[in-house]
């Protein structure tokens, strides 16, 4: 995984020598073109021509009713989008609120996991694996209903759990209402988004297991215990997929959807706090039917995450060790 | 090393903790889904205490889940299937061929997958319905059948495949086709089964798409009929539950007869640190 974000930074500086092509190199780039157009095309289609397109309706007037009525407006979506809309900069807001929660969480839940399923003599390993992976292959949708009923102060599990364990008056009616509160409705998101962890834990845990046992050995000899290891060996060492799984976290959770749309249909409720900016994304381009506006948001999306992406980069020589720079 | 008799039960506490919370939502589907209507507002108990089946055949006449299926499968596959060929063959030049432009292409390719789908999404709708494609199967895959992430994996792959094979082919007068496909693809089973998995999770995933491309009920995924279906019967948390158990069955039963191969798929090859 990490080395596909080396390859990232690499592949960008990197330049080929070029000379004149012989007759073999010519045939050889030949089979190259061949052997790439097929994806070509394909890029084309649906990633280079929709990103430009989208990109030129953003300074549209472009409604699907009526198409032939679009009209170029210059920057008026822009305008509306950076200070006539409030909706863009509530949903941002939530879209944020709700990461700085579900990403550390998740993140952490997922090292966590992974760091115990590695112990040694642990018994039951594949069963463990089979317990935290299973979750990721029910549908999202499913997931998400599952949880809302789970969640449910009457005829949930979750309550009476508390109840059972604290005494406290969490189940029945009166109960704890994960949906209807502005700021519990965060936490029962972030359940919903723990349940999926599987992959982060089967990378983080592929990371370990790549880790040489030299280090440990080593540390042995000078008496380290399990915490400094744990802290100045395994975490140093697994960074790089940390660092993986938190830039497709952050470009993931721009795009989280399916969640508030299953239980809320994108209402918002309560009080506007699950209005993501994916949800707003959606109504305006789907709901209204405002293509020309529904391109500003998803290009104003692609530069937020873009520049969130930009600073990750930036910050990941100070704390991301690759093993290969330094060989 | 000697452990710690202490830390290890610990660690074998916690693993149970955890997994005993990752399997209730589980326990809590299948219970409800077995309760009569009459004891809705009662919270089911750990294990099944009703066996009411007759939610489920309610369930299965209330929204055409075996067709749902079938949409999901074929959608799943084309995906997959064409994912693979695609990215095997692009993966194949970008490792073996050199032709120029060939850095700046895959630094592109790279790039792609930084791209929010939003970005992409309208004008890619839009394309589909110039075609006529909307409310098709071909809605559902083509759009669907680049990945950047695939191409990826078996470029790393294919760069570890000795090149003196290919030369002494190539020698014997063979052409790159024939190479791709009788010496590269053979070696390539454990990255073409790891980029499946991968395509096979991202198509079974994917719910905006298809949400957006289908509009008659008989062209959904399970994903997105299961979510109308919960638009119908939103509050009936018997019925819903039998729906969401055959929904989820299918997949979890293919996971559990696949998993070794699925984890390995999914922890192997340029995946480690």
């Amino acid at each position: 995984m990490a080395m596909f974000l080396d390859e990232v930074q690499r592949a960008g500086g990197e330049r080929r020598r070029r000379g004149k092509l012989g007759t073999m190199a010519r045939r050889e780039a030949r089979w190259g073109y061949a052997f790439i157009s097929l994806w070509v095309v394909g890029f084309l289609l649906f990633y280079f021509v929709p990103m430009i397109a989208s990109l030129v309706f953003s300074l549209f007037d472009f409604q699907l009713t009526a198409p032939e009525e679009a009209r170029f407006v210059g920057l008026e979506n822009w305008r509306r989008l950076l200070f006539d809309d409030p909706l863009v900069w509530q949903s941002l807001g939530v879209t944020f609120k709700f990461a700085l929660i579900s990403l550390p969480v998740g993140m952490i839940s997922a090292i966590f996991l992974a760091i115990l399923l590695n112990s040694k003599h642990l018994i039951g390993t594949s069963l463990f694996r089979t317990l935290f992976y299973a979750p990721v292959m029910v549908p999202a949708v499913a997931g998400v209903l599952i949880w809302s009923g789970f969640l449910d102060p009457t005829t949930g599990w979750l309550n009476q759990l508390i109840e059972f364990i604290t005494g406290f008056d969490a189940a029945g009616p009166n109960g704890i209402r994960w949906f209807d509160d502005p700021f519990l409705v965060y936490i029962a998101y972030t359940f919903i988004g723990l349940w999926a962890i599987g992959n982060a834990i089967l990378y983080n845990l592929a990371s370990l297991q790549g880790i040489p046992t030299a280090l440990y050995e080593a540390a042995d000899i000078d008496g380290a215990n399990f915490w400094t290891k744990t802290v100045n060996i395994t975490l140093p060492m697994i960074t790089p997929v940390i660092f993986y799984n938190l830039v497709l976290g952050v470009i993931g959770l721009m795009q989280y959807f399916i969640t508030p749309y299953v239980l809320n249909g994108g209402s918002g409720y309560p009080q506007g706090q699950t209005y993501y900016y994916m949800i707003h994304f959606f109504k305006q381009s789907f709901g209204f039917l405002n293509m020309g506006y529904g391109s500003t948001i998803a290009w104003f999306m692609f530069i937020i995450a873009l520049g969130i992406t930009v600073l990750l980069f930036g910050t990941a020589r100070y704390w991301v060790y690759y093993a290969a720079e330094t060989r | 090393m000697k452990t710690n008799p202490l830390r290890s039960v610990l660690t074998h506490l916690l693993l149970l903790t955890g997994a005993f919370i990752s399997a209730m939502p589980f326990l809590w589907m299948v219970t409800t889904s077995l309760k009569p209507a009459g004891v809705l507002y009662q919270a089911p108990l750990l294990i099944p205490t009703y066996f009411e089946w007759s939610n489920y055949v309610e369930a299965w006449k209330a929204a055409p889940f075996p067709r749902f299926f079938l949409n999901s499968a074929i959608m799943t596959i084309g995906i997959t299937l064409g994912q693979t060929l695609f990215s095997a063959m692009a993966g194949y030049a970008f490792a073996r061929l050199r032709f120029p432009g060939r850095d700046v292409l895959f630094f592109l390719i790279l790039g792609t997958m930084m791209i929010p789908f939003p970005v992409t999404l309208i004008p890619s709708f839009l394309i589909i319905a110039d075609l006529g494609w909307l409310d098709t199967y071909q809605a559902l895959i083509v759009p669907r059948v680049v990945s950047a992430f695939a191409i990826f994996l078996f470029r790393q792959f294919f760069l570890s495949i000795p090149q003196e094979l290919e030369e002494a082919a190539l020698i014997d007068g063979a052409n790159r086709v024939v190479i791709f496909a009788r010496i590269i693809l053979p070696l390539s089973t454990p990255v073409m089964a790891a980029s499946a998995i991968f395509s096979f999770l991202f198509a079974w995933n994917d719910f905006l798409w298809p949400l957006i491309v289908t509009n008659s009920t008989e062209m959904r995924p399970i994903q997105v009929g299961l979510a109308f279906f919960q638009g119908q019967y939103g509050i009936f948390w018997t019925l819903l539950m039998a729906a969401t158990v055959l929904a989820t069955i299918p997949a979890i039963l293919a996971f559990l007869v696949a998993q070794q191969r699925f984890i390995e798929g999914i922890t192997s090859s340029g995946l480690k640190g």
